[in-house]
């Protein structure tokens, strides 16, 4: 197992993505795989969305991304990982979370990085409120992030 | 004893954090939660919702039966729904 560092950084800023793709290539790294989720621009009822506001709990976020991410660490044989969430007022486009893992072979690489944002997306404490003409609600979990997790099980 | 809320929670307890005292037979997360009940209705609003309400004590997840200090940090909220 190597011994990494893992980024992880929650910020109001916009984050630039090949710039923290080209800081996971290190010497021994030969794949590399991000996630990158953005603000949807409508509903699925087709209502346009206005804007999008995240709160988390600082410190207990940090706590379980890092614990997440040393899971991740455990399992697979990987070079590097970063994970930065953007919380605050988000509009249309915006990106919200970057996932990127590097590793010597690509299938560490894929694994690893859909495990940190299948966990992050059921356990890290975001919320997100979405903004519509007229009203401002809180987003429902979705059964299906909780189901995701059930691929790895063994 | 601090007590934070975030998301439809913190709409419902009507702010973000609160500080108690915590009462001699409050051991466990239970019985915080009973004692919530009792001080005022809002709270009755929040925990018949308790399949939605996850619990963490020093910022880690916890279930109901977890036994709790006076200089604790807890915490309610609904299922994240961050990345």
């Amino acid at each position: 197992m190597n011994v990494i560092t893992p980024k992880i950084k929650i910020q109001n800023a916009d984050f630039d993505t090949n710039y923290e793709n080209n800081n996971l290539i290190v010497k021994n790294s030969g794949a590399l795989v991000n996630f990158v989720g953005t603000v949807r621009g409508n509903l699925q009822s087709s209502e346009k969305i206005l804007s999008m506001t995240l709160e988390h709990y600082p410190g207990m976020t940090e706590n379980e991304i890092l614990n997440i991410v040393n899971k991740a660490i455990k399992k697979w044989e990987i070079e590097n990982v970063t994970v930065i969430h953007r919380v605050g007022k988000l509009f249309p486009r915006d990106n919200i979370v970057y996932v990127g893992v590097s590793s010597r072979h690509r299938q560490n690489a894929f694994d690893a990085c859909n495990f940190i944002i299948d966990w992050l997306k059921t356990n890290a404490p975001f919320w997100k409120s979405e903004e519509i003409e007229g009203a401002k609600n809180w987003v429902k979990a979705r059964d299906e992030d909780t189901l995701a997790l059930k691929k790895w099980d063994n | 004893m601090i007590i934070k809320y975030f998301s439809w929670v913190k709409d419902l307890a009507e702010t973000n954090e609160e500080s108690i005292e915590l009462p001699e037979n409050v051991k466990d997360i239970k019985d915080l939660i009973s004692f919530l009940e009792k001080k005022n209705k809002k709270y009755k609003e929040i925990f018949s919702k308790k399949h939605l309400i996850k619990i963490a004590v020093n910022k880690e997840y916890v279930n109901t039966s977890f036994k709790i200090n006076k200089n604790d940090e807890i915490a309610f909220f609904p299922p994240v729904t961050g990345g």
